[in-house]
């Protein structure tokens, strides 16, 4: 760079990064109003705007509003691990089990052949199955409880031991949860699932109906607001400075007094929660829980959002989770009919939601190797992913002389 | 550290023979009886093969983690992508049965796993090359969501080629020929898998314990910066555990293939799964354990499809898995050094 | 640096400390103590078994035998059957289940009752695997009683008043050096998750507080207006400078430094001395050194400890130490200073 192009630059430069800064403080100030107030514009524009064409070609305005709904299960769900891969830096590949964990829980409350499982009549006792819903809102509490326990049990015996058997053990308890839903029929009815869910019921306004998008979409809204300000309150806190602390060097956490398997233990958990509260909510509206909703595909889509988006970065996520979400069952369905329509040649026979588990698999390879940080980087995020990057570039020996007896294996 | 002999304790060094030595060489004895007893000769056999089938897979994982410490998980991916190599292999020979006359079934079942091992080594050493060579010093997470982002990559590009549903892989090998044993009839096939795995075992041995190479393998695993340093040419050696390692996974995906005689595109998910799990049980980054925890894994799902547990066998392995590593995460024959957290 | 302050009472006892590592031992039977208010330091060759004693010290690797007292209180042994402590726990829920599995099977138990067993056996289980991991001091109380004994941890020993840096700087990188800071203090501050959660006025403040104690302790060790650096892009010196800022940021009694001299030029290690002088005399800490650079030990030290080979050979005043032959030897008679 030439130092007259230089000149204006350091002029105008410090008012500008002034400026910055000073926007910056006040958001993070008042982060909460400004997630509210963001998710607020971002929920009036949404509905707005497939009110009219391109997007009406696609499909009818309800049916992108419902699409959005099942687009905001997703976010939930990338939020959440976003807490356990991005911020904890804890790779867990079975996160649909907990999202699968929250919708069996909601089904066993709120279904007749739930209840009658768990020999209580619950659905009765608050009136039917119309009027029942209303317990919707305590199970949301319920499920990421009970999705958190289960978090608690597979986490502590493996979240002492190093990072990569996370991994593992996670993928396989995301196996077998789905398989033990499938296998022990007698209590879970098997492949065939539990239907007949409640769906939620408000006190004065009714139940929520299974044609109007309206009510889910906004709970949906409410729930990722209030999931993603909680998020952001927790990475400003001691907590969350600990679980950065731990994925940047796990030993210099543990020499400033973090009791490390606490914290990863506690973002484990909390992740499983909201996996368990964004399945409350699926169930809820899909009235049906089986087996196949919660395959490996799932938290692998999950992980593909994460990645993309940003780790560690929650509005990067939000938006990776969506724009894939939405992606997949809208443009490539499209695309598909299209094609099918058109009766061009060799683009008809591809299935395009069939090759989206192969595009997953090729962006993630492809984000790894050349930006690491995601499409939305968080900047702490960014450095730390790219001085890694360079340094595996420098000789090897050159590492040698920071090999101490530090690092040996104890 | 200074090398001093240990003066003070050092009758640790020595093996006692004590009442825990007895019962660790008893038990597992009593254990064998007891279960070849409970099973029959035929399924003993047969749990064996699994068994063999899972072990050749679990020398791929224990060997890659024990130089980079990375959990491969592409690599279940591979020997379900070995199998289909060599059932496309044989369909373009066009062997669609069994091969009755021996001479030509050895020269065609070489052939296969020639071609099958060449196959998936190269394959392996380029996945190494341009997926995880460039990460290895990056955190520990981009390489574990590379190689999940590469066993995805490996699955629907089978699926694109195959589809989505059972491929029949042919069975070269007569099924019809038995051997009586003790008045059982054993298949042929299942003694011939074991004796291949065994024999690949065997000759990965020698392999690390007998050649240069080998010991280089050695001194990456145990501190590659030392094994650099002294002139060990880490890249190459990295590469070679690949090659070696995804070979092997080749060979699984043929003797699986003849026995079983399908393939699907995402057979390498439960396979890698169970593998790993055998060589955790094993103690990863040992090969002898991850043989002897393979076939313990398919004697365990055997005995469950002998209870009548058969469906409920991935569970049961999964559990092995976290018992393992709440109890005795170095596995059976790694040294108990677990890290602490 | 008067000789008296050996007179103090030990804030730390090294008990016939080993360490073998398979059949090296790289400390051999250890005897140390650290008298309060006092500066004392560890030398030896490299390779003498230093950072091994060390790291036993903090709690990061167990000793093979021997105990580590600090202020009295046994913290650091071989553990003791720790095997027990699974048993005192996770039976309950296991005889629960168990139980519960078994009535199951026989078909005695079903629906209801079935579901009730089986949340009591989890509800146990979880509770067992949260005490076990987040070891409330009643619950080790408890252990005790039945002489079951685990070692303490690195964060135990922070928690217990003990600071360290690193031989080779471990400064949180990409972090700011307030921040870097701020996760020094964990243990001073009490945010739990509700208070996170919701944001609560007690948090706020406790926040602000903690910024301003980061900000006080960055002039401590005279790197006021850095705070919103990040640490990677600290000169060197600052850097070991905040690192020991972080270490001050859980209120030590104790300070242990890792060769804080390492890689710095006579001037950055002249104001290390004067630092580490102001940290004692203004701040009552005591200090352990370890160190490879002679003058700075021999100038500061009330009492220096030689090791070689993992074994304690000379133990003195800098004057004794500089005499005494067998440190001569260990050095190869090339004794710096």
């Amino acid at each position: 760079m030439s130092v007259v192009s230089d000149l204006p630059a350091k002029r105008r430069g410090p008012s500008l990064s002034d400026r910055r800064a000073r926007l910056n403080e006040l958001s993070s100030r008042h982060r909460s109003w400004s997630i509210l107030v963001g998710m607020a514009i971002v929920g009036a524009v949404l509905p707005l705007i497939v009110q009219f064409p391109p997007f009406t070609l696609a499909q009818a305005p309800n049916a992108w509003i419902d699409g959005f709904t099942n687009a905001g299960v997703f976010v939930l769900l990338a939020l959440g691990l976003n807490l356990v891969v991005g911020v904890a830096g804890l790779l867990d590949l079975g996160y649909a089990a907990f999202f699968a964990i929250g919708a069996y829980t909601y089904a066993y409350v709120a279904s007749p052949f739930g209840n009658s499982i768990l020999g209580i009549d619950i659905l009765n006792a608050l009136g039917g199955p119309n009027n029942a819903g209303i317990i919707f809102w305590p199970m949301l509490l319920v499920g990421a409880g009970v999705a958190a326990l289960f978090g608690v049990l597979l986490g502590a015996p493996t979240l002492r031991l190093r990072g990569d058997y996370l991994a593992i053990v996670t993928l396989g308890f995301g196996e077998i949860v789905p398989l033990v839903f499938l296998n022990s029929d007698r209590i879970t009815n098997g492949t065939n699932g539990i239907g007949g869910l409640a769906r939620p019921a408000l006190p004065i306004l009714g139940g929520f109906s299974g044609i109007d998008p309206w009510p889910y979409y906004l709970t949906a809204l409410a729930l990722v607001t209030v999931v993603m300000m909680f998020c952001y309150r927790l990475i400003e806190s001691r907590i969350g400075r600990a679980w950065e602390a731990i994925r940047e060097d796990e030993l210099a956490a543990a020499a400033n007094g973090i009791n490390t398997v606490v914290a990863k233990l506690l973002a484990f958990a909390l992740g499983a929660s909201t996996a368990g509260i964004a399945g409350v909510f699926n169930a809820s509206k899909l009235v049906t829980v089986s087996p196949d909703q919660f395959g490996f595909v799932v938290s692998f889509t999950i992980l593909a959002m994460v990645v993309l988006g940003g780790m560690g970065n929650f509005w990067g996520v939000a938006v990776g989770a969506f724009v894939i979400y939405t992606i997949n069952n809208v443009l490539l369905k499209t695309l598909n009919q299209f094609f099918d329509s058109a009766g061009i040649p060799i683009l008809r026979d591809v299935d395009f939601i069939q090759l989206q588990f192969l595009l997953y698999g090729l962006a993630l390879v492809a984000m790894m190797l050349l930006r690491p940080e995601g499409l939305f980087p968080n900047s702490r995020r960014r450095r730390e992913l790219h001085t890694a990057i360079t340094e595996s570039e420098q000789d090897e020996l050159g590492s040698v002389a920071g090999t101490t007896e530090e690092d040996l294996p104890q | 550290m200074t090398a001093v002999p240990a003066t003070s304790d050092a009758g640790h060094a020595s093996p006692r023979v004590g009442l825990g030595g007895v019962l660790r060489i008893v038990l597992p004895i009593l254990l064998l009886i007891g279960t070849y007893e409970y099973m029959g000769p035929e399924q003993f056999v047969n749990a064996l093969t699994r068994g063999a089938i899972y072990a050749l897979i679990a020398l791929g994982y224990t060997m890659v983690y024990g130089i980079i410490e990375l959990i491969n998980f592409a690599h279940g991916d591979m020997f379900m992508v070995g199998a289909f190599v060599s059932l496309s292999f044989l369909s373009f020979l066009g062997f669609t049965g069994a091969i009755t006359d021996i001479g030509l079934l050895a020269v065609v079942l070489l052939a296969t796993f020639v071609v099958s091992m060449v196959v998936m080594g190269v394959i392996g050493v380029l996945i190494e090359r341009f997926a995880y060579k460039p990460l290895r010093r990056a955190p520990r997470l981009a390489p574990l969501i590379t190689a999940i982002g590469v066993s995805f990559i490996l699955q629907n590009v089978v699926q694109l080629f195959y589809g989505p549903y059972q491929t029949n892989s042919p069975k070269i090998f007569p099924d019809t020929w038995f051997i009586e044993i003790a008045g059982a009839r054993i298949p042929v096939l299942s003694l011939f898998i074991i004796a291949v795995a065994v024999g690949l075992m065997i000759a990965l041995q020698l392999f690390i314990g007998r050649t240069r190479l080998g010991r280089s393998m050695r001194a990456t695993a145990a501190d590659r910066d030392a094994a650099a340093l002294m002139g060990v040419n880490i890249n190459r050696t990295i590469a070679i555990t690949f090659l070696i390692g995804s070979a092997l996974a080749g060979a699984a995906g043929v003797v699986n293939g003849l026995q079983y005689g399908v393939a699907t595109f995402n057979d390498g998910f439960q396979a890698g799964l169970k593998a790993f799990t055998a060589a955790v049980l094993g103690g990863i980054g040992n090969t002898v354990g991850a043989a002897l925890g393979g076939f313990i894994i398919g004697f365990i799902e055997v005995i469950a499809v002998v209870a009548g547990y058969g469906r409920w066998g991935p569970a049961i392995v999964f559990g092995t898995l976290v018992i393992v590593l709440v109890f005795r995460p170095a596995g059976l024959l790694g040294q108990q050094l677990g890290e602490r957290a | 640096m008067s000789p008296d302050v050996l007179d103090n009472p030990p804030i730390l006892v090294a008990d016939q400390v080993s360490r073998r590592f398979g059949g090296l031992v790289a400390v051999n039977k250890v005897d140390f103590t650290i008298p309060e208010r006092s500066i004392v330091s560890l030398i030896g060759p490299n390779g003498a078994g230093k950072t091994t004693f060390f790291n036993v010290l903090l709690g990061v690797i167990d000793p093979t035998a021997g105990e580590v007292q600090f202020r009295g209180r046994r913290m650091i042994a071989r553990p003791e059957r720790i095997a027990f402590e699974s048993l005192v726990w996770v039976m309950p829920a296991l005889v629960v289940g168990l139980l519960g599995a078994g009535l199951a099977a026989a078909d005695i138990l079903s629906g209801r009752l079935l579901a009730i067993v089986g949340f009591v056996a989890l509800m146990l289980l979880v509770a067992s695997l949260l005490l076990s991991i987040i070891r409330p001091i009643w619950y080790q109380k408890q252990l005790e009683r039945f002489g079951i004994f685990r070692s303490a941890r690195p964060n135990d020993m922070v928690a217990a008043g003990v600071g360290r840096t690193f031989q080779n700087i471990r400064l949180f990188q990409n972090m700011t050096a307030v921040e870097n800071i701020l996760v020094g203090q964990h243990t001073q501050l009490k945010g739990s998750l509700v208070s996170a959660l919701f944001n609560t006025p007690g948090a706020k403040r406790e926040e602000y507080n903690a910024e301003r104690r980061a900000e006080e302790l960055l002039k401590l060790v005279s790197l006021q207006g850095k705070g919103n650096e990040a640490a990677r892009n600290l000169p060197y010196g600052d850097q070991r400078r905040l690192e020991i800022a972080r270490a001050l940021a859980a209120n030590p009694k104790l300070l242990l430094l890792d060769e804080p001299a390492a890689g710095m030029n006579p001037k950055e290690t002249q104001d290390l001395v004067a630092l580490i002088s102001k940290l004692r005399n203004d701040l009552g800490l005591t200090i352990l050194l370890i160190e490879h650079d002679m003058k700075l030990v021999m100038g500061i030290s009330d009492r220096i400890t030689v090791l070689d080979h993992g074994e304690k050979i000379a133990e003195g005043t800098p004057e004794e130490v500089r005499r005494d032959p067998k440190v001569i030897e260990a050095y190869l008679g090339a004794p710096a200073a």
